[in-house]
């Protein structure tokens, strides 16, 4: 019985190291939805990550610095929404250029922030729930980011599948010219969607500098962010898939440290080419499945949309 | 024209210059209500600049547009709609992946919540009888079909200016006169239809009236009912057209000898978006033209790459040329027994878009033109090669070195055919050879593959358009759902036996049921 109860705070924790993946990757999905490849995540949550810990720890207050690595990952999102839809630079080289941007900014952002610890965000206990056994723990005793990244799921997925301007992003992300001729502004729409996108990021960095471990260290998305885009394509494009692997994803994570404390004799390199592993073999999977891509893949996805041609 | 009516749309002096054309250069066009007003040119004679800018969709440099008497600008396509303007577009601007009611909402302005949504298509498709299931998947549908969605997300505009950019080109006979009973329909209801299309005798039979462009003017407007058809084709032209001429048969072209053999050829692909073929057989001897009709979607890509070699036959007997069997071969194996092969698409397939004209003629001419040497390329006699299709064909192109993308759909379709025809093929494969390509050179291409099967060829056509398959063959077999009907003479068949076939009634032509 004590084993069993040891699963509750191991499936939290697998939850929590899952949520700056699933914001990130829900963020990118949005965006390819319309039709961008933004490969520059792990850039733009890095800087998330560095602004959110400076906002936080000079206004003291958590919710400052979550806003703050949100408004970064936007304005980053926004230069590279500025280069690849109204300049049309190549959106794969672009991607890349992000992420080493990134990498360098937020090092020199956070150049005097090294080192310095900062205390943890309160969990929220939801009552009755929290008490319950294995379950309690798991699911209903954590911060206010965790609980909102599980409601930003049904959300995204309502807002691109039941609403109006989602039914739109598709449409744009399917066949840009199309959308065009119908006389929506596929520049615009898809800049919001980058936008979107990179808040989303800039939250995700957030998170790990904020409350996951409450400090700033260079590069210390270590990865995810080129986790969550593996995510997207490994969902293919289905937020409640995200979801799903948001949380295999972080549970390899989590593993890398049991196995470890638990004393056997595996390589933690090898936990970690895990994530990357099941992606490849869940690609070679889906690729099999034509109809599946075909209805969910966005066929503009990273074309470069020319208005007048 | 009276003038009591006011016109429901005017364009005075509408002028578009794009950078080296000019588009439109002063046209007028004056559309009544209850009019169905053909526009007709050849491509590239400004007739969809024009509509660009009626539908919002580009600007005109000067010139002004008067709607039902008053002056307008539309800004955009959704300010056209607010007026009153619909379009359905040559190239369906339809999303693959989305349902036909996302599809049609994304169209309109005001489409509400989605139930309400879906019995508003079932009501305006049961009225002018254009049957639609709102909840499939586009990329399910037939081509026909596609159309009606398009049609139907401008119906429930309630437009009473209606666009419609070649509609029939990719339906069947039959489903081209249903939807002229729409359009009789619609254009009673007071609505105005302006049609765009190169197919003079639908024009006829269809429009009240016509206006024609040239190089972007206004060069005739006429009754097209009071014309024929050569005069019109020879105002949107502006010279004599010469019909192909059709020299008998060489002699030995019914002997014995098969060059192209198919005997009972069945593909299995697992991909859902495929049509299977079902045993299909049939012949091509030299000097013969066979042509193979039906609506696209039937099969057809399947039957051109399991002839290509693109895709394998399982038999290897299933596919013989000169008696050889060749089922297991690919498409090079193929191309060095005699076969040459033109695809459907230009762009991608045919020839790859970004490189120039002597690389394109490289890419399958290289074995046959001797244009590689101990696995260099031979640069000039590339070149040289590339000349000469360009000057025997008549491929109007910035010299050698311009990029395959920057020609018009026919100055590339007459330098691919000419590609292949050069290189002297003993059996040549042809899909679609006139697929959006103006009369002019259709005609030229018709003459070539002509010639070229009086010179001892085999020659197998695949094509949906039957006006262009009767001008070509000697005899049409229809391919439906994967399967191959009888093939018939051309000169003891008609255009409505073939168009019955064509909607799946083999050997039951008196049946009058319909799909």
């Amino acid at each position: 019985m004590t084993d069993l109860l040891i699963l509750g705070p191991v499936i939290g924790s697998m939850i929590v190291a899952a949520t700056p993946l699933l914001y990130a990757a829900l963020g990118e999905l949005v965006v390819e939805k319309s039709g961008v490849l933004n490969l520059g995540v792990e850039g733009l949550m890095l800087t998330g990550a560095v602004c959110g810990f400076a906002a936080g720890y000079s206004s003291g207050s958590l919710v400052v610095g979550v806003v703050g690595g949100a408004l970064a990952g936007a304005l980053l999102g926004a230069l590279f929404g500025l280069l690849v839809l109204f300049l049309m630079t190549n959106q794969v080289a672009t991607g890349l250029a992000l992420t080493l941007f990134g990498v360098g900014l937020s090092a020199l952002i956070g150049q005097g922030y090294v080192g310095i610890p900062m205390s943890k965000a309160g969990v929220i206990r939801i009552p009755v729930l929290s008490d319950l056994p294995i379950l309690g723990p798991a699911l209903f005793a954590h911060d206010a980011l965790v609980y909102l990244g599980l409601l930003a799921v049904p959300a995204v997925a309502w807002f691109l599948y039941r609403t109006r301007a989602g039914l739109v992003l598709r449409a744009v992300g399917e066949n840009h010219a199309a959308a065009h001729a119908l006389g929506y502004k596929v520049l615009r729409i898809r800049f919001l969607a980058i936008l979107f996108g990179g808040a989303m990021s800039g939250i995700a960095g957030a998170y790990l500098s904020l409350m996951y471990t409450p400090m700033w260290a260079e590069n210390m998305t270590a990865g995810r962010g080129w986790i969550a885009l593996a995510l997207v394509v490994f969902a293919t494009w289905r937020p409640g898939r995200v979801l799903v692997g948001a949380w295999l994803f972080g549970g390899v994570t989590i593993m890398q440290l049991h196995v470890q404390g638990l004393g056997f004799a595996v390589p933690s390199q090898l936990l970690s080419m895990l994530p990357y592993l099941a992606t490849v073999v869940v690609l070679v999977a889906i690729s099999r499945d034509v109809t599946r891509i075909r209805l969910n893949a966005p066929a503009s996805l990273g074309k470069i949309f020319h208005p007048d041609a | 024209m009276t003038d009591t009516v006011t016109p429901r749309l005017a364009l005075r002096g509408i002028t578009k210059r794009f950078p080296g054309c000019l588009a439109n250069d002063a046209v007028d066009l004056t559309l009544l209500p209850g009019e169905i007003h053909a526009l007709l040119g050849e491509n590239g004679a400004g007739k969809s600049t024009l509509v660009k800018i009626i539908y919002g969709i580009q600007h005109a440099d000067s010139g002004s547009m008067l709607w039902e008497g008053a002056p307008v600008s539309v800004a955009d396509p959704a300010a056209a709609r607010r007026l009153g303007i619909g379009m359905v577009f040559q190239h369906f601007s339809l999303f693959d992946t989305l349902t036909v009611a996302e599809n049609i909402a994304l169209g309109l302005d005001d489409a509400g919540p989605m139930k309400a949504l879906e019995g508003r298509i079932r009501a305006v498709s049961e009225r002018y009888g254009l049957a639609l299931d709102p909840q499939r998947h586009v990329f399910d549908l037939s081509v026909g079909e596609r159309q009606r969605v398009e049609i139907v997300r401008c119906l429930l505009q309630d437009p009473r200016l209606l666009i419609m950019d070649e509609p029939t080109s990719v339906l069947t006979p039959q489903e081209v006169g249903k939807l002229f009973e729409t359009l009789r329909r619609l254009a009673a209801e007071g609505r105005t239809i302006l049609y765009i299309s190169h197919k003079l005798e639908e024009i006829r039979a269809l429009c009240d009236g016509a206006t024609v462009l040239r190089g972007g003017r206004v060069v005739a407007a006429c009754d097209p009912r009071a014309r024929t058809a050569r005069e019109l084709a020879e105002m949107m032209i502006g010279e004599e057209l010469t019909a192909p001429e059709r020299a008998p048969q060489v002699a030995g072209a019914d002997g014995t000898a098969l060059r192209l053999e198919v005997r009972h050829l069945s593909t299995t692909t697992d991909n859902p978006f495929a049509t299977n073929l079902k045993d299909v057989s049939f012949a091509v001897r030299p000097g013969e033209i066979l042509g193979i009709a039906g609506v696209a979607g039937n099969g057809q890509a399947e039957l051109l790459a399991s002839l290509s070699g693109e895709l394998p036959a399982a038999d290897q007997g299933a596919v013989l040329i000169d008696g050889r069997a060749v089922g297991h071969l690919g498409p090079r194996g193929r191309r060095d027994l005699g076969l040459a092969f033109v695809p459907e698409e230009r762009l991608g397939r045919g020839a790859v878009p970004e490189l120039s004209l002597s690389e394109n003629a490289l890419l399958s001419g290289y074995a046959r033109e001797r244009l590689v040497r101990r696995g260099l390329v031979h640069f000039g006699r590339a070149r040289g090669f590339a000349e000469r299709i360009i000057d025997l064909f008549d491929v109007v192109a910035h010299g050698h070195r311009a990029e395959a993308r920057s020609l018009s759909g026919g100055n590339l379709q007459k330098f691919i055919i000419g590609r292949e025809i050069l290189q002297k093929p003993k059996l040549l494969v042809v899909g679609q050879p006139t697929w959006g390509v103006d009369a002019g050179a259709a005609a030229a291409i018709h003459q070539a593959l002509i010639d070229l099967a009086r010179g001892g060829t085999a020659v197998l056509v695949v094509s949906q358009d039957l006006d262009e398959l009767f001008v070509l063959s000697d005899r049409i077999a229809v391919l439906f759902h994967g399967r191959l009907s009888e093939s018939r003479p051309t000169h003891s068949t008609t255009v409505e036996e073939i168009g019955l076939l064509m909607g799946g009634l083999f050997g039951t032509a008196t049946d009058e049921e319909e799909r």
